[in-house]
């Protein structure tokens, strides 16, 4: 029994190049070894915006006079409900890719793989501790055993990296794991890392009471995001009470009987400790490229992630990665559109290899944060000329009508030929907006074009056209 | 990979042709080399080549389809098991790629999408904007940049490319090449840029004047006319000491009003009259070519260029072969008054039938001008010099004037246009004709 393409990993990428590869007429396999949707949908960015909703909404009930409401009694929450909704929503879209792979007639081998040479997979019984609660294993899948298939596709994904000393043991020291499913919220809590993971968390747990402190080793909360935007952003979360350490690293974690006392450390040298019931370590992902039999391939790897040619072709022939596992940036979006890129070129499609910089990420913390393309610095670094456009909420009237009226678009344009370089936004709803300027960059639009677009009024998104008239020093509410 | 297979120019000036026969189906195998199709113009019957290797998986033009543009796709070749459903199907999508240069069997393939090549002129142009912007500032053309993007559409690196690679420096000016843009610019010749053209003069050696509305329509009007028009010329020299003497004569009959004479006649405006008598006398030549049809005019209205600053314009007096001279001398100085003014009206100086351009007064011998469509007709008028002439078998000096029409072929052929001509003739050299 050989398949045309067998991947490894049914996450975000997996998946959705399974799908692709089924519609292009190929014979697809996945094998997965613990939940089909990856981390994304169990672990990541699904059930962390299920939980995230419900903090706004607590948050507006707890603000509703701002409203004109009165809401009757004390707003209040039941933690085990909120974790129960948020695991109701993955395990929803969990049976929806059971159902997607199904419908198009892809197998599922369940179990953990082994590439035993190109072309030949032994799957195993799964040996790695499942994180529970597990969503339940698809019906009609297939058993361990030896499957060949003419060209294989690791998308394995990544798992939380661990600092050395500060391991994560699910008790006191959690990654989002834990920090998903936490059978009583933490009333403070330490969060390592300002990353989207560790930022997210930070204010899910702000929102719903808790003493947060987010410690930082760079000089910026949100590190890869540009400078304007990140400022603002720490500034809300601080208005909010969060209090934010940058430039500062953990050097020492002890852990107590229901609290952990951490040892930080600024770049100058000072140090302070802080306890707090738990620790979120977010401190970045590590790819899983352990245990393919990759070494014995001889497949090349890089820090963690196998190295491909950005249509997911390895060094070995019949050997594709994509996703997290093929390198950064580790999103799902990412990797979805490198799956379907990967098996359009097995098919011999001509295919476009993904610009990087065109891609881009979204952080639910709040307020949110959008970005797209190269930040100010480093599109100064890069030595182009630039033109920055900024529009601040304040100036919008969806914006104040919704009671968002912090928040800021800026936009950077190269000042030579009017090509939009990035997009940065941090406010109510950007994450919903940013998406207008990642179609204006991928067909290279320039700044005429996108002052010649109508915005519709009353919308958020008319800041992304102020944003844009006010670098070129035009800007009209501002 | 799959392959487009394009119809094929089978002479430079073919622009569409006949899909006559397919002689392979859909699911044929296709060696290179094989005859895929007959293509059929006007003038001859043509085989298609294969130039790829492969199935013949999809007839996009069915045979028997008249008038399918150059370039258009008309198959598509696909490797063995391979999916051509997402090939691209729309000829708008599918970049040429065929050279308009003359191969009798030319079906030139070009990979889809994959680095297209060049899109024919006249055809829209596909580009990112950006790409446009940056093409414009380096004074590339964007018809000679082959598209990488999602169907062959020009983005960004294909610009750079070109800019690093030189590949797209607009190449010599080519003949009859129309307009690029479908708007109405000013049709200068395709192929260098403003850019390039100021390149090859140093900096500060030249003053720059834009051009006006006047120059850009004169320059897209004579452009498409001598593009589109086939003209030829017929030449004839016309005697014209009968029609100097009765000149004077009547210039010196006139009646003078506050010491000036009531009228002066000039050579052009016997021209003139002799011109719309010819087209009354052969009516044939005083039509206006459509596309569907011959315009046969009932009166003569001769367009009369007139030089002005920074142009010319080309008044028109209406049934000419109904006024008499002095109403024809009359109304040329009234319009070449407010034509150098430029206060004609529209109505003035548009249509009309055939038209005059004299540069006699310059001391020209002899030249040839660019029918004004609608017109189908122009007569270029030379100086009228003395030469020595054989007359009645013995030399004599004659005063001879010089005058050459420009025909479209179009709607009138050459001995019509030799009728004229020898019509035209008569009236100059025996000029009390033209007063009764």
């Amino acid at each position: 029994m050989a398949y045309d393409i067998l991947i490894i990993g049914g996450g975000p990428g997996g998946y959705v190049a399974a799908i692709r590869a089924a519609q292009l007429g190929f014979k697809v396999a996945i094998v997965e070894r613990e939940h089909l949707g990856g981390i994304c949908l169990n672990w990541g960015c699904i059930p962390t915006k299920a939980l995230l909703r419900s903090a706004e909404i607590y948050h507006y009930a707890a603000h509703a006079k701002d409203y004109g409401l009165t809401l009757e009694g004390k707003v209040n929450f039941n933690s085990a409900d909120v974790v129960k909704r948020s695991r109701g929503i993955s395990a929803q879209l969990n049976g929806g890719v059971a159902f997607l792979l199904k419908k198009n007639k892809v197998d599922v081998i369940w179990g953990e793989a082994h590439i035993d040479a190109p072309g030949k997979v032994t799957v195993t019984t799964t040996k790695k501790a499942i994180v529970q609660p597990q969503n339940p294993i698809p019906k009609g899948i297939l058993p361990v055993g030896t499957y060949e298939a003419k060209n294989i596709i690791i998308a394995t994904g990544a798992r939380p990296r661990a600092l050395p000393g500060i391991e994560p043991d699910g008790k006191l020291i959690w990654t989002y794991f834990e920090a998903m499913v936490p059978a009583e919220f933490p009333k403070s809590l330490i969060v390592m890392g300002s990353g989207a993971i560790g930022i997210e968390f930070a204010s899910f747990y702000k929102t719903m009471g808790a003493d947060v402190t987010v410690v930082e080793v760079l000089p910026q909360v949100l590190p890869v995001e540009d400078a304007d935007i990140a400022a603002l952003a720490r500034k809300r979360f601080e208005k909010q009470g969060m209090k934010i350490l940058t430039s500062t690293k953990v050097t020492k974690v002890e852990k107590g009987a229901n609290s952990v006392t951490c040892t930080v450390e600024d770049d100058k040298g000072n140090t302070q400790t802080l306890t707090a019931e738990r620790l979120i370590s977010a401190v970045g992902v590590v790819g899983n490229i352990e245990n393919l039999g990759l070494e014995k391939l001889g497949v090349k790897t890089d820090r963690g992630c196998v190295v491909t040619d950005g249509l997911g072709k390895t060094n070995v022939p019949g050997i594709f990665a994509i996703g997290d596992v093929a390198g950064p940036p580790m999103l799902a979006h990412k990797a979805e559109h490198e799956g379907v890129l990967c098996v359009e070129s097995i098919k011999g499609l001509h295919v476009h290899a993904m610009d990087k910089l065109m891609i881009p990420g979204c952080t639910y913390c709040h307020p949110q944060v959008a970005s797209v393309g190269l930040t100010e610095a480093k599109a100064k670094a890069a030595g182009l000329e630039v033109k920055v456009g900024k529009f601040n909420f304040a100036g919008n009237g969806k914006a104040i009508a919704l009671g968002e009226p912090d928040g800021m678009v800026k936009t950077i344009f190269d000042a030579k030929t009017g090509k939009l370089l990035g997009a940065h936004m941090v406010g109510a709803e950007v994450t919903e907006l940013i998406q207008g300027y990642v179609v204006a960059m991928n067909l290279e639009t320039t700044e005429e074009d996108l002052m010649h677009t109508v915005f519709p009024h009353p919308t958020l998104s008319e800041m992304m056209h102020e944003s844009v008239l006010d670098a070129y020093g035009r800007v009209i509410h501002q | 990979m799959a392959v487009n297979v394009l119809m094929p120019a089978l002479s430079p000036t073919m622009e569409k042709g006949n899909l006559a026969k397919w002689l392979k189906k859909e699911g044929d195998k296709i060696k290179s080399g094989d005859i895929l199709a007959e293509i059929e113009t006007d003038k001859a019957t043509m085989e298609v080549e294969a130039i790829d290797e492969g199935i013949l998986a999809k007839i996009v033009v069915p045979a028997g389809t008249n008038d399918v543009p150059v370039n258009d796709l008309i198959a598509i070749i696909a490797q063995e098991g391979e999916d051509v459903s997402s090939a691209p199907a729309a000829k708008a999508a599918t970049p040429a790629a065929a050279p308009v240069a003359a191969a009798p069997s030319a079906a030139v393939s070009a990979p889809v999408a994959a680095a297209a090549a060049p899109v024919a002129h006249g055809e829209r142009v596909f580009a990112s904007p950006l790409a446009k912007r940056q093409a414009k500032e380096a004074g590339l053309d964007l018809t000679k940049i082959a598209g990488s993007g999602p169907h062959g559409r020009i983005i960004e690196k294909d610009v750079k490319a070109a800019i690093s690679g030189g590949g797209a420096k607009a190449a010599p000016v080519q003949s009859a090449a129309p307009a690029a843009a479908p708007a109405p610019k000013p049709a200068a010749p395709m192929g260098m840029s403003d850019e390039q053209t100021k390149k090859l003069f140093a900096a500060g050696s030249y003053d720059e004047v834009p051009h006006d509305g006047m120059r850009k329509t004169i320059a897209r009007r004579l452009s498409e006319a001598k593009s589109t028009i086939p003209h030829f010329y017929l030449t004839v020299d016309c005697d014209l000491d009968a029609l100097l003497a009765l000149r004077e004569q009547i210039n010196k009959a006139a009646p003078v009003k506050d010491g000036k004479p009531a009228y002066k006649l000039s050579v052009n405006d016997f021209v003139i009259k002799a011109l719309a008598l010819t087209l009354k006398a052969v009516p044939a030549a005083n039509v206006s070519w459509t596309e569907n049809s011959m315009l046969v005019h009932k009166h003569a209205d001769v367009g009369v260029a007139v030089s002005i600053p920074g142009g010319l314009i080309t008044p028109i007096i209406r049934a000419a072969e109904t006024k008499t001279l002095t109403t024809i001398s009359s109304e040329m100085k009234d319009y070449a008054a407010r034509a150098k003014a430029r206060k004609l009206k529209p109505e003035e100086y548009q249509g009309g039938t055939t038209a005059v351009s004299n540069l006699g007064m310059f001391g020209v011998k002899n030249f040839q001008a660019i029918v004004n469509p609608p017109h189908s007709t122009i007569l270029a008028v030379g100086a009228g010099e003395q030469r020595v002439v054989v007359k009645n078998g013995a030399p004599a000096v004659a005063t001879v004037m010089c005058v050459t029409v420009s025909t479209d072929h179009r709607s009138v052929d050459g001995a019509l246009a030799a009728e004229m001509m020898q019509a035209f003739k008569g009236f100059i050299e025996n000029p009390m004709g033209m007063l009764v």
